[in-house]
Protein backbone atom coordinates (compact mmCIF):
# COMPACT_ATOMS: atom_id res chain seq x y z
CA UNK A 1 0.00 0.00 0.00
CA UNK A 2 2.79 2.33 0.96
CA UNK A 3 4.82 2.36 -2.22
CA UNK A 4 3.69 3.85 -5.48
CA UNK A 5 0.62 5.50 -4.13
CA UNK A 6 1.78 9.05 -4.64
CA UNK A 7 2.87 8.25 -8.15
CA UNK A 8 -0.57 8.31 -9.71
CA UNK A 9 -0.37 10.20 -12.94
CA UNK A 10 3.40 10.50 -12.86
CA UNK A 11 4.19 7.62 -15.15
CA UNK A 12 4.13 9.41 -18.45
CA UNK A 13 7.80 8.87 -19.34
CA UNK A 14 9.34 5.66 -18.04
CA UNK A 15 7.38 2.45 -18.42
CA UNK A 16 5.84 1.47 -15.09
CA UNK A 17 7.57 -1.38 -13.26
CA UNK A 18 5.71 -4.62 -12.59
CA UNK A 19 6.16 -3.95 -8.90
CA UNK A 20 4.50 -0.54 -9.04
CA UNK A 21 1.71 -1.95 -11.17
CA UNK A 22 1.16 -4.75 -8.66
CA UNK A 23 0.93 -2.28 -5.77
CA UNK A 24 -1.59 -0.15 -7.66
CA UNK A 25 -3.59 -3.23 -8.72
CA UNK A 26 -3.79 -4.42 -5.12
CA UNK A 27 -4.96 -1.02 -3.92
CA UNK A 28 -7.50 -0.83 -6.76
CA UNK A 29 -8.94 -4.25 -5.83
CA UNK A 30 -9.16 -3.37 -2.14
CA UNK A 31 -10.81 -0.04 -2.93
CA UNK A 32 -13.30 -1.84 -5.18
CA UNK A 33 -14.11 -4.27 -2.37
CA UNK A 34 -14.45 -1.31 0.00
CA UNK A 35 -11.75 -2.70 2.30
CA UNK A 36 -9.65 0.44 2.01
CA UNK A 37 -10.23 3.89 0.64
CA UNK A 38 -7.59 5.88 -1.19
CA UNK A 39 -8.32 8.70 1.21
CA UNK A 40 -7.41 6.52 4.21
CA UNK A 41 -4.17 5.42 2.50
CA UNK A 42 -3.28 9.04 1.68
CA UNK A 43 -3.94 10.16 5.23
CA UNK A 44 -1.75 7.43 6.71
CA UNK A 45 1.05 8.18 4.26
CA UNK A 46 0.89 11.87 5.08
CA UNK A 47 0.82 11.13 8.83
CA UNK A 48 4.09 9.22 8.44
CA UNK A 49 5.55 11.89 6.18
CA UNK A 50 4.64 14.88 8.33
CA UNK A 51 3.52 14.12 11.87
CA UNK A 52 5.42 11.01 12.85
CA UNK A 53 9.20 11.28 13.03
CA UNK A 54 12.26 11.60 15.28
CA UNK A 55 11.10 15.03 16.46
CA UNK A 56 8.51 13.19 18.59
CA UNK A 57 11.07 11.01 20.34
CA UNK A 58 13.35 14.03 20.75
CA UNK A 59 10.62 15.80 22.74
CA UNK A 60 10.39 12.81 25.07
CA UNK A 61 14.17 12.74 25.56
CA UNK A 62 14.43 16.48 26.19
CA UNK A 63 11.62 16.34 28.74
CA UNK A 64 13.39 13.51 30.56
CA UNK A 65 16.61 15.57 30.62
CA UNK A 66 15.02 18.61 32.22
CA UNK A 67 12.50 16.90 34.49
CA UNK A 68 13.89 14.16 36.79
CA UNK A 69 10.41 13.09 37.90
CA UNK A 70 9.36 12.64 34.27
CA UNK A 71 12.57 10.71 33.60
CA UNK A 72 11.71 8.33 36.46
CA UNK A 73 8.18 7.81 35.12
CA UNK A 74 9.52 7.27 31.60
CA UNK A 75 11.91 4.54 32.75
CA UNK A 76 9.27 2.88 34.93
CA UNK A 77 6.42 2.92 32.36
CA UNK A 78 7.38 4.32 28.97
CA UNK A 79 3.94 3.76 27.47
CA UNK A 80 2.17 5.87 30.10
CA UNK A 81 4.89 8.54 30.14
CA UNK A 82 4.75 9.25 26.40
CA UNK A 83 0.96 9.49 26.63
CA UNK A 84 1.52 12.47 28.93
CA UNK A 85 3.10 14.21 25.92
CA UNK A 86 0.34 13.09 23.55
CA UNK A 87 2.15 10.17 21.93
CA UNK A 88 0.88 6.60 21.61
CA UNK A 89 0.53 3.72 19.21
CA UNK A 90 3.40 1.86 20.82
CA UNK A 91 4.04 -0.17 23.97
CA UNK A 92 7.34 1.35 24.99
CA UNK A 93 10.35 0.34 27.03
CA UNK A 94 12.94 3.09 27.55
CA UNK A 95 16.55 2.17 28.35
CA UNK A 96 18.89 4.79 29.74
CA UNK A 97 22.50 5.46 28.82
CA UNK A 98 24.73 6.32 31.78
CA UNK A 99 28.51 6.93 32.00
CA UNK A 100 29.24 3.17 32.22
CA UNK A 101 26.35 1.80 30.15
CA UNK A 102 25.43 2.24 26.49
CA UNK A 103 22.23 0.75 25.04
CA UNK A 104 21.65 -0.27 21.45
CA UNK A 105 18.45 -1.55 19.81
CA UNK A 106 17.99 -4.14 17.06
CA UNK A 107 15.32 -6.54 15.85
CA UNK A 108 17.07 -9.69 14.64
CA UNK A 109 13.84 -11.46 13.63
CA UNK A 110 12.29 -8.72 11.49
CA UNK A 111 12.62 -4.96 11.87
CA UNK A 112 10.56 -3.95 14.93
CA UNK A 113 11.03 -0.26 15.56
CA UNK A 114 9.25 2.46 17.60
CA UNK A 115 7.67 4.14 14.56
CA UNK A 116 5.33 6.31 16.60
CA UNK A 117 8.29 8.08 18.18
CA UNK A 118 11.02 8.05 15.55
CA UNK A 119 9.21 7.51 12.23
CA UNK A 120 10.03 5.00 9.54
CA UNK A 121 13.19 2.94 10.05
CA UNK A 122 16.32 3.69 8.03
CA UNK A 123 17.31 1.11 5.42
CA UNK A 124 20.35 -0.03 7.39
CA UNK A 125 18.18 -0.87 10.43
CA UNK A 126 16.25 -3.36 8.24
CA UNK A 127 19.38 -4.81 6.59
CA UNK A 128 20.49 -8.39 7.22
CA UNK A 129 23.89 -7.01 8.10
CA UNK A 130 22.76 -4.79 10.99
CA UNK A 131 20.24 -7.36 12.21
CA UNK A 132 22.85 -10.10 12.42
CA UNK A 133 25.90 -8.10 13.50
CA UNK A 134 24.41 -5.81 16.16
CA UNK A 135 23.98 -8.72 18.58
CA UNK A 136 27.22 -10.43 17.67
CA UNK A 137 29.79 -7.62 17.41
CA UNK A 138 28.15 -4.46 18.73
CA UNK A 139 31.44 -2.67 19.44
CA UNK A 140 32.61 -3.13 15.87
CA UNK A 141 29.23 -1.97 14.53
CA UNK A 142 29.23 1.07 16.83
CA UNK A 143 32.74 2.02 15.68
CA UNK A 144 31.50 1.90 12.09
CA UNK A 145 28.83 4.40 13.17
CA UNK A 146 31.60 6.55 14.66
CA UNK A 147 30.94 5.65 18.29
CA UNK A 148 34.09 4.42 19.99
CA UNK A 149 33.32 3.44 23.56
CA UNK A 150 35.90 2.45 26.18
CA UNK A 151 36.27 -1.26 26.90
CA UNK A 152 34.98 -0.60 30.40
CA UNK A 153 31.58 0.57 29.08
CA UNK A 154 28.95 -2.14 29.09
CA UNK A 155 27.01 -2.30 25.84
CA UNK A 156 23.50 -3.59 26.38
CA UNK A 157 21.86 -4.88 23.24
CA UNK A 158 18.06 -5.07 23.16
CA UNK A 159 16.70 -7.49 20.57
CA UNK A 160 13.07 -6.37 20.29
CA UNK A 161 11.40 -9.70 19.70
CA UNK A 162 7.93 -8.91 21.13
CA UNK A 163 5.23 -6.26 20.83
CA UNK A 164 7.28 -3.87 22.93
CA UNK A 165 9.45 -1.25 21.34
CA UNK A 166 12.72 0.09 22.66
CA UNK A 167 13.88 3.68 22.80
CA UNK A 168 17.31 4.69 24.06
CA UNK A 169 17.44 7.67 26.41
CA UNK A 170 20.82 9.13 25.46
CA UNK A 171 23.08 10.99 27.88
CA UNK A 172 22.60 14.73 27.95
CA UNK A 173 25.79 16.23 26.53
CA UNK A 174 28.02 18.42 28.66
CA UNK A 175 27.82 22.15 28.08
CA UNK A 176 24.05 22.20 27.59
CA UNK A 177 23.09 23.38 31.08
CA UNK A 178 21.72 26.67 29.77
CA UNK A 179 19.67 25.22 26.92
CA UNK A 180 15.91 25.07 27.29
CA UNK A 181 13.82 21.99 26.55
CA UNK A 182 13.03 22.96 22.95
CA UNK A 183 16.68 23.64 22.12
CA UNK A 184 17.75 20.39 23.79
CA UNK A 185 15.24 18.48 21.65
CA UNK A 186 16.94 19.84 18.52
CA UNK A 187 20.18 18.07 19.52
CA UNK A 188 18.58 14.63 19.77
CA UNK A 189 18.93 12.46 16.67
CA UNK A 190 17.12 9.36 15.46
CA UNK A 191 20.37 7.38 15.60
CA UNK A 192 20.97 8.40 19.22
CA UNK A 193 17.53 7.03 20.13
CA UNK A 194 18.36 3.71 18.38
CA UNK A 195 21.68 3.70 20.23
CA UNK A 196 24.11 3.90 17.32
CA UNK A 197 25.10 7.51 18.08
CA UNK A 198 25.65 9.73 21.07
CA UNK A 199 24.14 13.20 21.33
CA UNK A 200 26.74 15.83 20.57
CA UNK A 201 26.85 19.20 22.31
CA UNK A 202 25.94 22.19 20.16
CA UNK A 203 28.80 23.87 18.32
CA UNK A 204 30.57 26.30 20.63
CA UNK A 205 29.46 24.66 23.88
CA UNK A 206 32.25 24.38 26.42
CA UNK A 207 33.06 20.96 27.86
CA UNK B 1 -7.33 -2.94 10.19
CA UNK B 2 -10.20 -4.95 8.76
CA UNK B 3 -9.19 -7.91 10.96
CA UNK B 4 -8.48 -10.11 7.95
CA UNK B 5 -5.13 -11.21 9.36
CA UNK B 6 -3.20 -10.49 12.55
CA UNK B 7 0.38 -9.32 13.06
CA UNK B 8 1.70 -12.81 13.80
CA UNK B 9 0.10 -14.37 10.71
CA UNK B 10 1.60 -11.47 8.86
CA UNK B 11 5.15 -12.12 10.12
CA UNK B 12 4.75 -15.82 9.45
CA UNK B 13 3.61 -15.06 5.89
CA UNK B 14 6.91 -13.30 5.25
CA UNK B 15 8.77 -16.24 6.79
CA UNK B 16 7.01 -18.51 4.30
CA UNK B 17 8.47 -16.72 1.27
CA UNK B 18 10.84 -18.88 -0.77
CA UNK B 19 14.28 -18.14 0.72
CA UNK B 20 15.72 -16.95 -2.58
CA UNK B 21 12.79 -14.53 -3.07
CA UNK B 22 13.09 -13.36 0.53
CA UNK B 23 16.79 -12.60 0.18
CA UNK B 24 16.30 -10.90 -3.17
CA UNK B 25 13.45 -8.64 -2.04
CA UNK B 26 13.51 -5.26 -0.39
CA UNK B 27 11.68 -4.67 2.87
CA UNK B 28 8.53 -3.29 1.25
CA UNK B 29 8.59 -5.91 -1.51
CA UNK B 30 8.32 -8.47 1.29
CA UNK B 31 5.35 -6.56 2.71
CA UNK B 32 3.68 -6.62 -0.68
CA UNK B 33 4.31 -10.35 -1.08
CA UNK B 34 2.91 -10.89 2.43
CA UNK B 35 -0.22 -8.84 1.77
CA UNK B 36 -0.99 -10.60 -1.49
CA UNK B 37 -0.23 -14.04 -0.03
CA UNK B 38 -2.54 -13.57 2.95
CA UNK B 39 -5.36 -11.88 1.03
CA UNK B 40 -5.32 -14.79 -1.43
CA UNK B 41 -5.21 -17.40 1.35
CA UNK B 42 -8.05 -15.69 3.21
CA UNK B 43 -10.14 -15.62 0.04
CA UNK B 44 -10.30 -11.82 -0.25
CA UNK B 45 -8.68 -11.67 -3.69
CA UNK B 46 -7.43 -14.19 -6.24
CA UNK B 47 -4.13 -14.13 -8.10
CA UNK B 48 -6.02 -14.14 -11.41
CA UNK B 49 -8.00 -11.10 -10.33
CA UNK B 50 -4.76 -9.31 -9.47
CA UNK B 51 -3.19 -10.17 -12.84
CA UNK B 52 -6.29 -8.91 -14.67
CA UNK B 53 -6.28 -5.68 -12.68
CA UNK B 54 -2.58 -5.14 -13.46
CA UNK B 55 -3.34 -5.52 -17.17
CA UNK B 56 -6.24 -3.06 -16.91
CA UNK B 57 -4.11 -0.49 -15.10
CA UNK B 58 -1.29 -0.94 -17.63
CA UNK B 59 -3.87 -0.19 -20.30
CA UNK B 60 -4.65 3.09 -18.58
CA UNK B 61 -7.98 2.38 -16.87
CA UNK B 62 -8.77 1.82 -13.21
CA UNK B 63 -12.20 0.21 -12.92
CA UNK B 64 -12.41 0.80 -9.15
CA UNK B 65 -14.80 3.55 -8.09
CA UNK B 66 -13.27 5.74 -5.39
CA UNK B 67 -15.31 5.99 -2.22
CA UNK B 68 -14.98 7.82 1.03
CA UNK B 69 -14.91 5.98 4.36
CA UNK B 70 -14.26 8.51 7.13
CA UNK B 71 -14.73 5.88 9.83
CA UNK B 72 -12.01 3.71 8.33
CA UNK B 73 -9.69 6.71 7.98
CA UNK B 74 -10.28 7.66 11.60
CA UNK B 75 -9.69 4.07 12.74
CA UNK B 76 -6.44 3.82 10.82
CA UNK B 77 -5.17 7.11 12.21
CA UNK B 78 -6.11 6.07 15.74
CA UNK B 79 -3.73 3.12 15.45
CA UNK B 80 -0.86 5.63 15.41
CA UNK B 81 -2.08 7.10 18.73
CA UNK B 82 -3.91 4.45 20.73
CA UNK B 83 -2.49 1.83 23.05
CA UNK B 84 -1.54 -1.35 21.22
CA UNK B 85 -3.84 -4.40 21.61
CA UNK B 86 -1.15 -6.99 22.34
CA UNK B 87 -1.08 -6.69 26.13
CA UNK B 88 -3.98 -8.86 27.33
CA UNK B 89 -4.93 -10.37 30.69
CA UNK B 90 -3.32 -13.74 31.38
CA UNK B 91 -2.14 -16.04 34.17
CA UNK B 92 0.37 -14.62 36.68
CA UNK B 93 4.07 -15.00 35.81
CA UNK B 94 5.98 -18.03 37.16
CA UNK B 95 9.37 -16.30 37.11
CA UNK B 96 10.56 -13.22 38.98
CA UNK B 97 13.29 -10.65 38.62
CA UNK B 98 16.71 -12.29 38.99
CA UNK B 99 15.53 -15.83 38.24
CA UNK B 100 17.86 -17.98 36.17
CA UNK B 101 16.20 -19.58 33.17
CA UNK B 102 17.13 -21.82 30.28
CA UNK B 103 15.56 -21.28 26.87
CA UNK B 104 14.00 -24.29 25.22
CA UNK B 105 15.95 -25.97 22.46
CA UNK B 106 13.04 -26.50 20.09
CA UNK B 107 12.96 -26.22 16.32
CA UNK B 108 9.30 -25.36 15.74
CA UNK B 109 7.89 -25.79 12.24
CA UNK B 110 5.75 -22.65 12.46
CA UNK B 111 6.19 -19.11 13.73
CA UNK B 112 8.14 -18.34 16.87
CA UNK B 113 9.78 -15.27 18.43
CA UNK B 114 12.56 -17.19 20.15
CA UNK B 115 15.55 -16.43 17.94
CA UNK B 116 17.62 -19.43 16.88
CA UNK B 117 20.82 -17.92 18.34
CA UNK B 118 19.26 -17.96 21.80
CA UNK B 119 17.85 -21.50 21.95
CA UNK B 120 19.08 -23.79 24.70
CA UNK B 121 20.87 -20.87 26.38
CA UNK B 122 20.96 -19.83 30.05
CA UNK B 123 19.86 -16.31 30.94
CA UNK B 124 18.54 -14.14 33.75
CA UNK B 125 15.16 -12.41 34.05
CA UNK B 126 15.78 -8.67 34.17
CA UNK B 127 12.22 -7.44 33.72
CA UNK B 128 8.71 -8.87 33.98
CA UNK B 129 6.71 -7.08 31.29
CA UNK B 130 3.20 -8.41 31.97
CA UNK B 131 1.09 -10.73 29.83
CA UNK B 132 1.07 -10.52 26.04
CA UNK B 133 -0.60 -12.37 23.16
CA UNK B 134 1.51 -15.42 22.25
CA UNK B 135 2.73 -15.21 18.62
CA UNK B 136 3.38 -18.94 18.28
CA UNK B 137 -0.33 -19.74 18.62
CA UNK B 138 -1.77 -16.48 17.28
CA UNK B 139 0.06 -16.98 13.97
CA UNK B 140 -1.65 -20.30 13.42
CA UNK B 141 -5.28 -19.76 14.33
CA UNK B 142 -4.75 -21.34 17.76
CA UNK B 143 -5.85 -18.34 19.77
CA UNK B 144 -4.15 -15.46 21.51
CA UNK B 145 -3.20 -17.40 24.68
CA UNK B 146 -1.73 -14.35 26.44
CA UNK B 147 0.87 -15.14 29.10
CA UNK B 148 3.93 -13.70 30.79
CA UNK B 149 6.60 -11.92 28.77
CA UNK B 150 10.04 -11.25 30.22
CA UNK B 151 13.19 -9.45 29.28
CA UNK B 152 15.95 -12.05 29.55
CA UNK B 153 19.61 -11.12 29.71
CA UNK B 154 22.22 -13.39 28.09
CA UNK B 155 25.97 -13.12 28.55
CA UNK B 156 27.64 -12.63 25.19
CA UNK B 157 30.14 -15.44 25.86
CA UNK B 158 27.31 -17.94 26.36
CA UNK B 159 25.82 -16.97 22.99
CA UNK B 160 28.93 -16.51 20.86
CA UNK B 161 31.70 -18.40 22.65
CA UNK B 162 35.30 -17.24 22.47
CA UNK B 163 34.63 -14.64 19.78
CA UNK B 164 32.18 -12.74 21.99
CA UNK B 165 32.94 -9.11 22.75
CA UNK B 166 33.48 -8.27 26.43
CA UNK B 167 30.65 -6.62 28.40
CA UNK B 168 28.07 -6.86 25.62
CA UNK B 169 25.06 -8.74 27.03
CA UNK B 170 22.05 -9.30 24.77
CA UNK B 171 18.51 -8.83 26.10
CA UNK B 172 15.60 -10.58 24.41
CA UNK B 173 11.88 -10.33 25.16
CA UNK B 174 10.72 -13.92 25.64
CA UNK B 175 7.45 -15.57 26.56
CA UNK B 176 7.28 -17.91 29.52
CA UNK B 177 6.61 -20.95 27.31
CA UNK B 178 10.08 -20.50 25.80
CA UNK B 179 11.66 -20.78 29.23
CA UNK B 180 12.58 -23.49 31.73
CA UNK B 181 13.82 -22.93 35.28
CA UNK B 182 17.60 -23.20 35.52
CA UNK B 183 19.65 -24.12 38.57
CA UNK B 184 20.80 -22.65 40.82
CA UNK B 185 17.44 -21.35 41.92
CA UNK B 186 17.17 -17.74 42.96
CA UNK B 187 17.74 -17.15 46.64
CA UNK B 188 14.41 -16.59 48.34
CA UNK B 189 15.79 -14.55 51.20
Amino acid sequence: MSGGHDEHGHHHREPESVLSLRVRALESLLVEKKLVSSEAVDRIVSAYEQDIGPHNGAKVVARAWVDPAYRARLLADGTAAIEELGFGGVDLQVVENTPGVHNMVVCTLCSCYPHALIGLPPVWYKSFEYRSRAVREPRVVLREFGVDLPESTEIRIWDSSAELRYLVLPERPAGTERLNEADLAKLVTRDAMIGVAVVKPPAGASH
Amino acid sequence: MQHIFNIDESRHAIERMAPVDYLGSSYYERWLDRNIRLLVEKGVITREELERRMAQLAGGTDPATPHSDPKLTARMLRVTKDRTPYRQPGPPPCFALGDRVLTRHDAPVGHTRLPRYARGKPGVIVRVHGTFIFPDTNAHGQGEQPHALYSVRFDAALLWGDSAEPRAPVHIDLWERYLLPDAPARSTS
